[in-house]
């Protein structure tokens, strides 16, 4: 078989497919010309992402990876959110075939895609969730004084 | 209900030309070349495979090559005729867009080789213009090489003008008639082709055989070199079991060709007819000039791989031009030589019927493709924008 179970669970029932009318942020990636476009709407309160959807034309790796991002953003803060890579994607659902991964790194454009519609939307969002990412900071008991994730901000 | 609808990929083996290569198999299994008894019976059978091959082609038997299948026939016909252009000093070569990969991909390997290749375009109906081959033969071309008919939308070329041409003119003309054979009557001699590549699978027998036709007169250039089989063009042991099964494949199918013919017209219009009532559907290639078991039809704003493993899990076996199946980004080079856009090209399913499908299957196929493309579309994001007016519908 080409797809893993997990790829086609999440093919078959994909998780929050839809649209939010009155989302916080809409992102859209891809192009029908490639075959793949995925377009995430985010509804975030507080810098936490309440909920998420997803429209996608694509294969079923395309529809796969919108799946399981949105199933592994929901409920997060924007900061995590922003840490999802396509990578963890790609575990996530037991791996994909090579000629697929662009699907995975799709996904997380697509994420990125939408909380940066946000913060365009909400400048003051932003400057909120930085300082709540210097709190976080604090807490983060890595110890590597600036990893990508907390020194990125 | 599980429908096989993908009889261009490969079809079922027929019980005859199944019960015959199987007792290639177990009882006479003898290498041909061999003196004894058994192996000259193989031999044996050989012989009368290419007779009765050679007889429903419309040609002699030593005008036959067994092969592998239809891709080994493509590249040695095609480099066979490179040979005889560089002894000519004749390297100029036609084919068309649509072409299958094991021509157009020869053909590539040629161009390094100095040759100048033409490729003719098919337009939107999937049909080459005589008109347009007849500008393009120049006194250095030495092969055209048109299919008969198309892969992935059926189209059935129009081969007995091309023939008269060639001939006229001179020049080689070799037709991939792997998708034909077997389906529409196909005759060498009357089709004044002078040399044509098919495959066993393609009209219910076994994989893995296959042969070229070769008019007398036109020296093949052996591709794999060994033994003195097949007079020296081509070494290794024959494929003694599938080559008599579809020998017995190819004259059942000759036997019934215009029963077959009808019935499976028939369905495939029922198909037609059905599919198209889907909105924003369009079916590529021409309808009339076709073959009798073709559906290619593209669905505005869905993808094609998408559809065919949705369709799978509702038991329809079919086939998409879309970039996901091909493993590249791009969509097929049939769709896109049709003149549709990428993003159409992306969203095609090809449904190819046979003698063996019934009318319940494509009841089947009819209560279930709609289903799966609104589905699809309900998922869509570029369907939303056409929805909604913010993109205008190409088809």
């Amino acid at each position: 078989m080409l797809y893993s179970d997990k790829v086609m669970d999440h093919f078959r029932n994909p998780r929050n497919m839809g649209t939010i009318d009155d989302a916080d942020g809409i992102g859209e990636v891809g192009n029908a010309k490639c075959g793949d476009i995925m377009k995430m709407y985010l509804k975030i309160d507080r810098g936490i992402i309440t909920d998420v959807k997803f429209n996608t034309f694509g294969c079923g790796s395309a529809i796969a990876t919108s799946s399981m991002a949105t199933e592994m953003i929901k409920g997060k803060s924007v900061k995590e959110a922003l840490m999802l890579s396509n990578k963890a994607v790609v575990e996530a659902l037991d791996g994909l075939p090579a000629q697929k991964i662009h699907c995975s790194v799709l996904a997380e454009e697509a994420v990125k895609a939408a909380i940066d519609n946000y913060y365009e939307k909400n400048p003051e969002s932003f400057r909120e969730d930085l300082f709540r990412l210097e709190d976080d900071e604090d807490s983060c008991s890595s110890g590597c004084g600036g990893c990508s994730g907390c020194g990125g901000f | 209900m599980q429908v096989y609808a993908d009889n261009a990929a490969t079809t079922k083996m027929s019980k005859k030309s199944f019960e015959t290569t199987v007792s290639y198999m177990e009882n006479e299994y003898g290498n041909p070349s061999s003196l004894y008894t058994i192996g000259q019976k193989a031999q044996e059978a050989l012989v009368s495979a290419r007779e009765s091959i050679a007889g429903n082609l419309g040609c002699e038997p030593r005008e036959i090559t067994f092969t592998s299948g239809g891709s080994e026939a493509d590249n040695q016909a095609i480099v066979s005729a490179a040979e005889i252009g560089i002894k000519k000093g004749k390297k100029h070569i036609i084919s068309t867009e649509f072409e299958h990969h094991a021509v157009l991909h020869t053909l590539d390997k040629l161009k390094k080789r100095g040759f100048e290749i033409t490729l003719l375009p098919v337009h939107s109906d999937g049909l080459v213009r005589v008109g347009e081959l007849s500008k393009a033969i120049r006194p250095d071309t030495v092969l055209v090489t048109i299919m008969f008919a198309n892969n992935e939308i059926g189209t059935l070329q129009p081969i007995a003008e091309i023939g008269k041409l060639c001939k006229e003119k001179g020049v080689i003309f070799h037709t991939d008639a792997v998708q034909a054979v077997g389906h529409v009557k196909v005759n060498v001699k009357e089709l004044n082709i002078d040399m044509l590549s098919m495959s066993a699978h393609k009209f219910h027998g076994p994989k893995g055989a296959g042969l070229l036709y070769a008019r007398k007169g036109i020296l093949l250039s052996s591709i794999i070199e060994g033994g003195a089989q097949e007079r020296g063009k081509r070494a290794g042991t024959e494929n003694v079991p599938a080559i008599v099964g579809m020998a017995a494949a190819f004259t059942e199918s000759c036997e019934n060709m215009d029963a077959n013919y009808q019935y499976v017209k028939g369905l495939r219009d029922i198909l037609i007819d059905e599919l198209s009532k889907i909105p924003h559907s369009k079916i590529n290639g021409s309808v009339e000039k076709r073959l009798p078991g073709n559906v290619n039809i593209c669905f505005e704003g869905i993808e094609g791989e998408s559809l065919l493993l949705l369709l799978d899990d509702k038991g329809v076996s079919a086939s998409s031009g879309s970039a996901c199946t091909s493993g590249s980004l791009d969509p097929s080079h049939v769709l896109l030589a049709l003149g549709l856009p990428h993003e159409i090209a992306h969203g095609s399913l090809r449904l190819s019927l046979s003698e063996y499908n019934t009318e319940e299957e494509v009841k089947h196929i009819i209560k279930v493709v709609p289903e799966v493309v609104e589905y699809l579309r309900s998922m869509s994001p570029v369907w939303k924008d056409l929805k909604e007016g913010r993109k205008e519908y190409v088809i």
